[in-house]
């Protein structure tokens, strides 16, 4: 009896001893995370960020896929330097439909949140092409592959959908022209492009990669690089309407 | 819900604190109290015993 | 009557009850295989085939060749302990270790030589740099973890430990999981996650894995003859624990199919940044703290012969860490559209967790007091001790790093990477070598072969750490600098690529330092080669300590 007794103190000490660290660790990690869901003031309201089109969120899965994030990051603090060296500082709201967040936590290479519309498409395609050639004392790899490599976007749809069950707002619509979407915005002066811009404002429909013959990975790159930052007009933006 | 960044910040700095600094004292509590010397000593040889 | 009491062999429930899950995993595996969306994915499920298979047979095997009855916990009133687990993984340790090592060599290489990129997918920075990551922390310190974990908490609790197929389920699955992470970030499969890389497949598997490995170790515990349980099983306990709490947050995610290799992470931006912080910096607080300190709790006393310096100091350490860590996420992302209410909790926070880090530091390094003649004699306990040293150093650091206005100049800069590996090599590094030196000779019961070797490891390797991290330190100042230099005209006074420029001669001397590091380490497994193939000198005298397995 007295044995027994004893064991079983012994078990429930280890049991004790388990629920005292999840009780001890799960505070930080509450106080911490649930408030960003409930606060109102964690993701401003800005005009102008919409979902990915297909294309981009392509070209975002190959960013993803390519571990950009190692070197890049997407995320200009709110300090001087940064200010003036890349632009705007990041908002929240920015990355809201971000999955994964790419904000990075090494430069590299520079931040890109705001590389969009910075340099033209020749430029980005020679720079992963060869990144000497337009910068020629670069650490950067080479990424010769993406323009070589068509795009696998047989399964594109299955992508927004499980984003709009996530709660991006990707209509039925969306879903089911993802794939037209990703033709015509890979397109100079394509007849649907009208249609994706409706959809997806401010999108851009051209041939990214130079080559009219073929949607291939550096289309899908390019489309997702030249829109980085770019959504929202900072003219227009009152920082003052945020203040937290 | 609509918590305000404001009320949670209060709590947080009153109730909060108050029972950070509770359950920091049972930790120190169980850790020092004088009677456990003797198991904690006894724990503290338990790597060297060789079987 | 008398029949009945020898009972026939049979195959236990956890043997069939494994074998029929890898039957099922096996064919599910093939399926997959068969509908893969990208060839990657399909290699993938071919290797789980192909595992599976390969444990339905394991376990075939095993029943015909084991003896009827179970394995007797207890032999000569001894208890009988079950180590080949332990071999394995420790085996595995040095292996990956080596791997892991290599590949950061290579990474570093590729910054200040970028030509060897080669122009090839699989080998570019971008791939490799999670290779190396999760080869060094994950696959070497997973499996030291591992290792000594299944060890300590044997000894300490003076019984076998839980279950006959589960401990090998744990190392074996986990080394597979390092198998298909690893190949997979070099085919492009990985969720862009710092440190959870891993796609929502492999995800699942180490969920399994994991989930069993927290059975076995708390049911050893269970299972003690001692009346407490000691702290180094504490810290073991919080780190399966808490890391189990970390995955299932951070990598909650949906897949786009069974047949796609790609998923998409329920968080999202700002939310998802804060969660992958506080996994991403609990990674270090648990697993490459808290369950290296394990480490330091039980081989530091074992090895200086003198119990730990105060054991009342070890559970206050415990409480204080475990509570303070959690909440250090946020200084990751400093200035950043996180609110600052988070950023400024985490910073104090990190501030405080210097506190108690230092009480452990203290309490590692005063186990010695009376013994520091030690030292000079033994490379082994004086490559722990100099561990500790590195950890209160690291842990100096990081509440340094932490306070904003140090953090905007360091973050984003290579003083993040010297930190790091201030704490990888010189603290996780050297506890698991010094750890890796006292469990070979005791798990194959025959002494060291060299050392000497030892201590030739020690200072190369020494050596190679204070080359990078000064190499580290250098660079990441100048480059935070440069960053927010101006002219006298007030315009910023260098271009990017100025500052990339500037840290060539750092990243050559940091893959010098490296490929000393690895040196050191190539030392240590010719060393422990050795000493497991030494052919014994005469049979032991004791053969009933070698345990069964």
């Amino acid at each position: 009896m007295s044995l027994w007794h004893k064991h079983a103190i012994f078990e429930k000490n280890s049991i004790v001893l388990v629920i005292g660290v999840l009780v001890v660790i799960a505070i930080g990690g509450l106080v911490e995370i649930t408030p960003l869901f409930y606060l109102k003031s964690t993701i401003e309201k800005v005009d102008g960020v919409r979902p990915y089109t297909p294309l981009e969120l392509a070209g975002r899965n190959i960013y993803v896929r390519e571990g950009c994030y190692n070197c890049h990051s997407q995320m200009i603090r709110a300090l001087r330097d940064e200010v003036e060296r890349y632009g705007h500082y990041s908002l929240a709201a920015e990355s809201m439909y971000d999955r994964p967040f790419q904000w990075g936590s090494k430069r590299t290479g520079p931040d890109l949140a705001r590389i969009g519309a910075k340099y033209s498409d020749e430029w980005h395609r020679d720079h992963l092409r060869a990144p000497k050639s337009v910068v020629p004392t670069t650490v950067m790899p080479a990424y010769p592959w993406l323009e070589a490599t068509e795009l696998d976007f047989a399964h594109i749809e299955d992508e927004l959908k499980v984003n709009a069950a996530l709660g991006v707002p990707y209509s039925p619509e969306m879903i089911r022209e993802a794939r037209a979407d990703v033709k015509a915005q890979a397109t100079t002066d394509a007849p649907d492009a009208a249609a994706l811009l409706k959809r997806y404002p401010r999108s851009q429909a051209r041939d990214y990669d130079g080559n009219p013959a073929r949607i291939t990975e550096a289309d899908a790159l390019i489309a997702y690089l030249q829109v980085l930052g770019t959504l929202v007009d900072f003219k227009l933006y009152d920082d003052k309407a945020n203040i937290r | 819900m609509n918590p305000t960044y404001r009320a949670l910040a209060e709590f947080a700095q009153s109730w909060g604190l108050a029972y950070f600094v509770a359950i920091f004292l049972v930790v120190l509590g169980y850790a020092l109290w004088p009677s456990r010397q003797r198991e904690f000593d006894e724990a503290a040889h338990m790597p060297l015993r060789e079987d | 009557m008398a029949q009945a009491t020898v009972a026939p062999k049979s195959m236990t429930f956890g043997e069939g009850g494994t074998a029929i899950a890898f039957t099922v995993l096996a064919l599910l595996s093939i399926v997959v295989a068969a509908k893969a969306y990208t060839p990657e994915y399909g290699f993938h499920a071919y290797l789980f085939a192909a595992g599976s298979v390969a444990a339905v047979f394991a376990l075939f095997n095993r029943y015909f060749d084991r003896p009827a009855a179970p394995a007797p916990l207890v032999i000569d009133g001894k208890p009988n302990y079950n180590m080949g687990p332990v071999k394995f993984a420790t085996v595995m340790a040095v292996f990956w270790g080596i791997a892991g090592f290599t590949v950061g060599l290579y990474a570093a290489l590729e910054l200040a030589f970028p030509v060897l990129n080669f122009d090839l997918p699989w080998i570019s920075f971008g791939r490799i740099r999670p290779l190396h990551t999760s080869a060094v922390i994950f696959a070497f310190g997973g499996n030291v973890l591992i290792a000594t974990s299944f060890y300590v908490v044997q000894r300490t609790c003076r019984a076998r430990m839980v279950g006959d197929i589960a401990p090998w389920f744990v190392v074996l699955g986990y080394n597979f999981f390092i198998v298909i992470a690893g190949t997979g970030y070099l085919l492009g499969i990985t969720q862009a996650k710092e440190y959870a890389e891993p796609e929502w497949y492999a995800d699942l598997w180490l969920t399994v894995v994991w989930v069993v490995y927290l059975l076995v170790f708390l049911g050893t515990l269970m299972r003690r003859t001692e009346p407490h349980i000691y702290v180094a099983n504490w810290f073991y306990l919080a780190f399966i624990l808490t890391i189990a709490v970390l995955h299932l947050g951070n990598n909650a995610a949906i897949p786009v199919s069974l047949f796609s290799s790609k998923s998409y992470i329920v968080w999202a931006g700002v939310q998802d940044a804060m969660v992958q912080w506080w996994y991403g910096h609990n990674a270090v607080g648990f697993f490459l703290t808290a369950g290296f300190l394990a480490i330091m709790y039980y081989f530091i006393p074992k090895r200086a012969e003198r119990p730990v310096y105060s054991y009342r100091l070890s559970i206050i350490h415990f409480w204080a860490l475990i509570f303070l860590y959690i909440w250090a996420g946020p200084h990751h992302l400093h200035y950043t559209a996180l609110p600052d209410w988070a950023q400024t909790l985490g910073m104090t926070f990190s501030i405080m967790l210097w506190m108690p880090s230092w009480g452990g530091m203290i309490n590692g390094m005063m186990t010695l007091s009376g013994a520091w003649d030690k030292l000079r004699t033994d490379p082994v306990l004086r490559m722990m001790v100099v561990s500790v040293a590195f950890y209160g150093m690291a842990t100096f650091e990081g509440p340094l790093m932490s306070v904003k206005a140090v953090n905007s100049l360091s973050h984003y800069t290579d003083w993040t990477i010297g930190h790091v590996h201030s704490g990888a090599l010189g603290w996780v590094g050297y506890v698991s070598f010094g750890a890796i030196y006292c469990l070979v000779p005791w798990l194959w019961n025959r002494p060291l072969y060299s050392v000497k070797l030892v201590n030739w490891h020690f200072w190369i390797s020494t050596i190679g750490i204070v080359l990078y991290i000064t190499a580290m330190w250098v660079s990441g100042i100048l480059q935070g600098l440069m960053w927010r230099a101006y002219t006298a005209l007030g315009f910023l006074e260098y271009s990017f690529i100025e500052t990339v420029e500037a840290m060539h001669p750092f990243y050559v001397i940091r893959a010098l330092g490296g490929a000393l590091f690895l040196a050191g380490a190539l030392l240590m497994a010719w060393n422990l080669w050795q000493t497991v193939n030494a052919r014994q000198a005469e049979p032991a005298a004791t053969p009933a300590l070698v345990p069964a397995e």
